[in-house]
Order: structure tokens, then C-alpha cells, then sequence
């Protein structure tokens, strides 16, 4: 199988897409000559031209919002944001409007619109780029939530949000861009809805999106050579939810830590302890532990930044501590 | 795509009579629909809340007839004229009020949610200018692809101080893309005078439009005819491909901002006056020298329509309460 890091993953589903359908365009600030600010879209423009790969203006309201329109009037648009922070400007356009236009209707439009943004700590950029607000638009009807981790996944995953008929808010991690992964010779569809299972283990579950998954292989490893056997899950889609696969691997674990780079206070690992907690309660034999940033601004200064965001070392320990329970 | 002076005859002015007389019966049509809309309303038949457009009749009729089927229009909070105008057919509308499945929205949007795409209303918007970058969307839509239709946004003096509205006319203009933003000028945001919120003053809003190298049209927004051509010139303008157009209506809201307001902000005096001489129906009942026969014979007409519509709307089905979910998701 071929290897492409996560960003060549991202950009092989937008080229394929934009080369097999007319309907495809993409566009967002300094996507086009510049490739995006994190080089994703590098290469499009020269081969799709300024039509269909287009920069825009400092607008996010009106990126997302055109975006709608384009989507209503028959187009699969594409649209990035270029960090998730500035998801906020746009928020109106993505909640009252892409969100509701269905419903608002009676079923008569739908909004095939894919709005792409990326963030992430671990580059010190300070408090407004690099937040994950992921959870927010879970709280969205209407709305449907990637949050891919790896190359194979960020590619089929993109496509299926591309090709789904309601608007997807996709997520990408900034950190994740250079990582390799081996990926299908064909592109292949990831349903969304359908979660992962990166690694079986019968003692504890950890639930862990976007870096963290990566972070929870890592604690996984350190805790076997404790004699504790972990089991990784990805939701990958974040609404819809895949809540069978992963009630069912806390069943069969019967302890659970959920992890994601966003602050805990009412971040998606509260969503995932209810539904588990509910799904999984006869078979709980700890408290669900959950794993997140600390409840601030991510702060600038290295050691402050990286001590903020959760890794490895916070999901090894919340898994001690689920384990040691009795 | 006929132009301006074929649809208008030579000079480009001089309506015929006959169009005036159907755009008169419209206009009357709007207005009882609203009359009775209130009526109901106050009788505690209409669930929600309700924004008439009573004063801006000339401006949903001048300007949705000189659209074609296959251009489309975003409406705002005060829809009901725009959706009658764009030919949505009145007993579907009044059914959407009443919270109808027969209703054009199947009875999940209300009043300030009325849709229907068969002849290109796109819905109305109860987020004031949330619509407006969704037009420019339409409109890029149809330039992509090279179709001859225009994207039509309606807005209000109040809108053009959003966020949206900036944004939607810079991105317009920079793209040049088949859109009309329709500015109904009636001077009042809700309950704030154009003195309060405008740095200009009232009748030169349209002065927006050059901020962003812009096509200007303006018309009195009272007359239908003025309306109507220059909706007309707007839309030629624009599906030429020389670019959108902020098209200024001047108009006058002559009641409160929902149905019920008291309008404890507004002189009294001023309004009675603006009811007088501001009046588009009974503007162009004078010109056209409609009499009293003739107007009640138009006028029984539209009102058994509106009547017919209510009886519709009443007969009409309550959705199952658990059908609120169907259409979350396509």
C-alpha cells in the first residue's frame, strides 16, 4: 500500500473530488497560489485553475455563507476555514443557517457544503490559533462532525463529507499534517458514523480523538509493559455517532478514559461519558476518566503551552487511575 | 433574456396599462392577505409572531415581476409579500402560518421562514442580513455555470449595518457575480429611527453601494412602476456579467415592526400623514383612476382569495408532533 502523510491525504480526496465532478470547487483564504497556510491545497490551483480554486477575501461569514448558496443551487462546495478559531466568525452562517436550512424548510433544500478548518497546540501560537472546538458544533442538529486522525481516515472520511448531503464541519489537526500513513491504492470511503478500533485490549477502553489518538497508542504501549491491556477507539465522526462500537468496548472492558486536546470542561468527553454511561452502566467498574487541556486560554510560552494540553503521560496516568479502582 | 426597453417598449419607460392594472391587483392582494393576517392573528388563530409589510407592497410586486421563475430570491422577517410576489400561491402561505403540512414550508418554518423552491424563493431569514451571503453563493452558482439567472437578496436599512451585508457586498463585487441586493429603505430598524442607526442620512443609503465599486440603481419605492423597471435594469445589468447591483428602494413601513407593536416610539402625526400621501396601492388606484366600482369589484376579488386561503389553511393537516425530526438530516 502506498504512504502519504496526512496532508498528501487531504489533498489527494480535494484533487480527486475536484477531477471527477464539476460541481466540486474549493475556497478560502489563501488556498490558491500560496496552497493554504498549511499547504494543503498546493498544486490545485495550477491543475483546476482560479474558477474552481478560489482565494477569498478575509470573510468567513461570507466564505461559509457563499458557500451555502453555491451548496443550495446544486454545488458541492468546499470551504476552508483556515483555523478553527475562526470558526466563531462564521458561526451565524454555520448555525442559523447551514444547519437549519433544512428543517426550515421542510426538506425542500440541503446543503452539501464541507467546511474544512484545522488547529492544534504544540507550536506555541498563543490563545487564538489553536483552540479545538470540536464539541461545539456537536450541539448542532443538522450539522454532522469529522474529526479524522489519520492519513487513510482524513481521506476517506473527506470524501464521504464531500459527498454527504448536509453540512459537514471537518476537522484536521495542525500537528498531524506531516505524519505518514499507509493508505488504500484506491481511494476508499470511510462512512461517517462509523468509528475505529486502533487497538484491542480487555482491561480499559480509552475513546480518544484527533491527536490524542496517537497520544492513547502511545500511553497503550507504556501500559502493557504494566500489565494492562488498553483498547483504542476513534469515534472519527463526532456526530453522527458510532455509539454501539464503543458502548460495546467498554462493555466488554468495563472501564473508560476518554482524551481529546480540547479543554475538558464540556468538551466531547462529556458527550462520550454520558452515552457510555448510559449504555455501558451495568458493566462500569470505575468512575469514567476524562482526559482534556486545563481550563484556560492556551497561554504562549512553551512550558506553559505544553503543560495546558494533555499527552501520553496524562492518559497513562488517567488509566492507572480507572484501573486502580476497585 | 428579452432587455429592458423590449419588455418596456421604446425609451425604455411607459409600462402598459394592463401590467399596472395586475400589478394593482397584486399589490391589494398583499395587503388584505396582511389585513387578514393580523386579524387572525389578534384572534389567537396564528401561533409565533408576525411582521407585515404593509407600505411596501410596491416593492415585493415591482420587483419579483421582473424576475423570471428561474431566479431565485432570499426574503427577510417580513416575507409575506416578497412569497406572494414570487408565486408562492396565498393558501400555501397562509397554511405555512397556520403550521399546515400544506403549508410552503410544510409547517417547520412560520412566517419568517417561508420557502419555496418550485419558483425559486430560497426562504426568508429572521436573522437580519443572515441571508445575504447565501445570495452571493446562489449567484456564484449560476455564473460557474454560466446560467442567465440573477440571485436576489431582499434587505433592510437595518441590515446594511451587519456584518453580512459588508462582507456579501465586497465578495459580490469582487467576483462579480449575477446578485441584486434589494434594499426596502423604510428608515426603521425594529424600533430605531435612521437617525439613530445610519451615519448618513436616510435617503442616501444607496451611497453604500460606491464603497465597494458597486452598480447603483435607486427607484421610489412607493411607485411600482419605477420599482419594476428598475428591477428590470438591475437584473439585465447583472446577468450580462457586469457585475451585481445594490438596486435602493425608498419605501415607508406604514405600521408597527411586529403585529401588536404600539409603536410608543413613533409620531402619531407623522404616520397619519405617511398613510396618506405614502400609500402605494392607493398611489396607483389614483393613477391608473380606479373608481370606487372598479375597486370593489378588484378589491372583492382579492378578499375572497384571502378568505378561500384561511379556510385552506384551517382544513389544513397538523403535522405528528414526532414528525419534528424528519428533516434534520438529508
Amino acid at each position: 500500500m502506498p504512504e502519504l502523510t496526512y496532508r498528501e491525504a487531504v489533498r489527494d480526496a480535494l484533487g480527486k473530488a475536484l477531477r471527477d465532478d464539476e460541481s466540486v470547487f474549493i475556497m478560502g483564504e489563501d488556498i490558491a497560489e500560496m496552497g493554504g497556510s498549511m499547504a494543503v491545497t498546493q498544486g490545485l490551483l495550477d491543475e483546476f485553475g482560479p474558477g474552481r480554486v478560489r482565494n477569498t477575501p478575509i470573510s468567513e461569514m461570507a466564505i461559509v455563507g457563499s458557500g451555502i448558496g453555491a451548496a443550495i443551487q446544486g454545488m458541492r462546495p468546499i470551504v476552508e476555514i483556515m483555523y478553527e478559531d475562526f470558526l466563531t466568525i462564521s458561526m451565524e452562517q454555520l448555525v442559523n443557517q447551514a444547519a437549519k436550512h433544512r428543517t426550515m424548510s421542510g426538506g425542500q433544500v440541503s446543503v452539501p457544503l464541507t467546511i474544512r478548518t484545522q488547529g492544534g497546540a504544540g507550536w506555541s501560537p498563543g490563545a487564538q490559533h489553536a483552540q479545538q472546538v470540536e464539541a461545539w458544533f456537536v450541539h448542532v442538529p443538522g450539522l454532522k462532525v469529522v474529526f479524522a486522525s489519520t492519513p487513510e481516515d482524513v481521506r476517506g472520511l473527506l470524501w464521504s463529507a464531500i459527498y454527504d448531503d448536509n453540512p459537514v464541519v471537518f476537522f484536521e489537526h495542525r500537528t498531524l499534517y506531516p505524519i505518514k500513513g499507509e493508505v488504500p491504492e484506491e481511494l476508499e470511503p470511510i462512512p461517517l458514523g462509523k468509528a475505529r478500533i486502533h487497538r484491542e485490549g480487555g482491561d480499559v477502553t480509552v475513546v480518544a480523538t484527533g491527536r490524542l489518538v496517537h497520544e492513547a497508542l502511545e500511553a497503550a504501549e507504556m501500559a502493557e509493559g504494566e500489565g494492562i491491556s488498553v483498547e483504542v477507539v476513534d469515534p472519527r465522526t463526532l456526530l453522527p455517532l458510532d455509539e454501539e462500537t464503543i458502548v460495546g468496548s467498554v462493555r466488554k472492558t468495563t472501564r473508560c478514559v476518554t482524551a481529546h486536546e480540547a479543554v475538558t470542561r464540556g468538551g466531547f468527553g462529556a458527550e462520550l461519558t454520558a452515552v457510555i454511561q448510559h449504555g455501558a452502566f451495568d458493566w462500569l467498574d470505575a468512575p469514567i476518566e476524562r482526559v482534556g487541556a486545563k481550563f484556560a486560554p492556551l497561554p504562549f510560552a512553551p512550558g506553559m503551552e505544553q503543560w495546558a494540553v494533555p499527552h501520553a503521560d496524562d492518559v497513562l496516568d488517567a488509566i492507572r487511575r480507572t484501573v486502580a479502582r476497585t | 433574456m428579452t432587455t429592458v426597453e423590449e419588455r418596456t417598449g421604446p425609451g425604455g419607460r411607459g409600462v402598459s396599462e394592463e401590467v399596472l392594472r395586475g400589478f394593482f391587483r397584486e399589490m391589494l392582494l398583499i395587503r388584505r392577505f396582511e389585513e387578514k393576517v393580523e386579524d387572525r392573528f389578534r384572534a389567537g388563530e396564528l401561533p409565533g409572531f408576525l411582521h407585515v409589510a404593509i407600505g411596501q407592497e410596491a416593492s415585493a410586486t415591482g420587483t419579483c415581476a421582473a424576475l423570471t421563475r428561474e431566479d431565485v430570491i432570499a426574503s427577510t422577517h417580513r416575507a409575506h409579500g416578497h412569497a406572494i410576489a414570487k408565486g408562492t400561491p396565498v393558501e400555501r402561505i397562509m397554511a405555512e402560518l397556520y403550521g399546515k403540512l400544506e403549508g410552503c414550508s410544510h409547517g417547520y418554518g412560520g412566517s419568517m421562514h417561508l420557502y419555496d423552491l418550485e419558483v425559486g424563493n430560497l426562504g426568508a431569514n429572521a436573522v437580519v442580513g443572515g441571508g445575504l451571503p447565501g445570495i452571493v453563493g446562489a449567484a456564484l452558482a449560476f455564473q460557474m455555470r454560466g446560467e442567465k439567472r440573477v440571485a436576489v437578496a431582499f434587505l433592510g436599512d437595518g441590515a446594511t449595518n451587519t456584518g453580512t451585508f459588508h462582507e456579501s457586498m465586497n465578495l459580490a463585487q469582487l467576483w462579480k457575480v449575477p446578485a441584486v441586493f434589494a434594499l426596502e429603505n423604510n428608515g426603521w430598524a425594529e424600533s430605531t429611527p435612521a437617525s439613530q442607526q445610519l451615519p448618513l442620512p436616510v435617503e442616501e443609503l444607496g451611497k453604500r453601494a460606491l464603497a465597494y465599486g458597486m452598480k447603483l440603481i435607486e427607484a421610489d419605492g412607493q411607485d411600482v412602476e419605477a420599482v419594476y423597471l428598475a428591477m428590470l435594469a438591475a437584473r439585465d445589468y447583472a446577468v450580462s456579467g457586469k457585475g451585481p447591483v445594490l438596486l435602493h428602494l425608498r419605501t415607508h413601513r406604514l405600521t408597527g415592526h411586529y403585529v401588536g407593536d404600539p409603536q410608543v416610539y413613533r409620531d402619531k402625526k407623522a404616520l397619519e400623514e405617511e398613510r396618506e400621501t405614502k400609500d402605494p396601492v392607493r398611489l396607483l388606484g389614483a393613477r391608473l383612476d380606479i373608481g370606487d366600482d372598479e375597486f370593489a369589484a378588484i378589491d372583492a376579488e382579492v378578499t375572497a382569495e384571502v378568505e378561500a386561503a384561511v379556510e385552506f389553511a384551517k382544513a389544513g393537516t397538523d403535522p405528528a408532533p414526532e414528525d419534528a425530526l424528519k428533516y434534520v438530516y438529508a
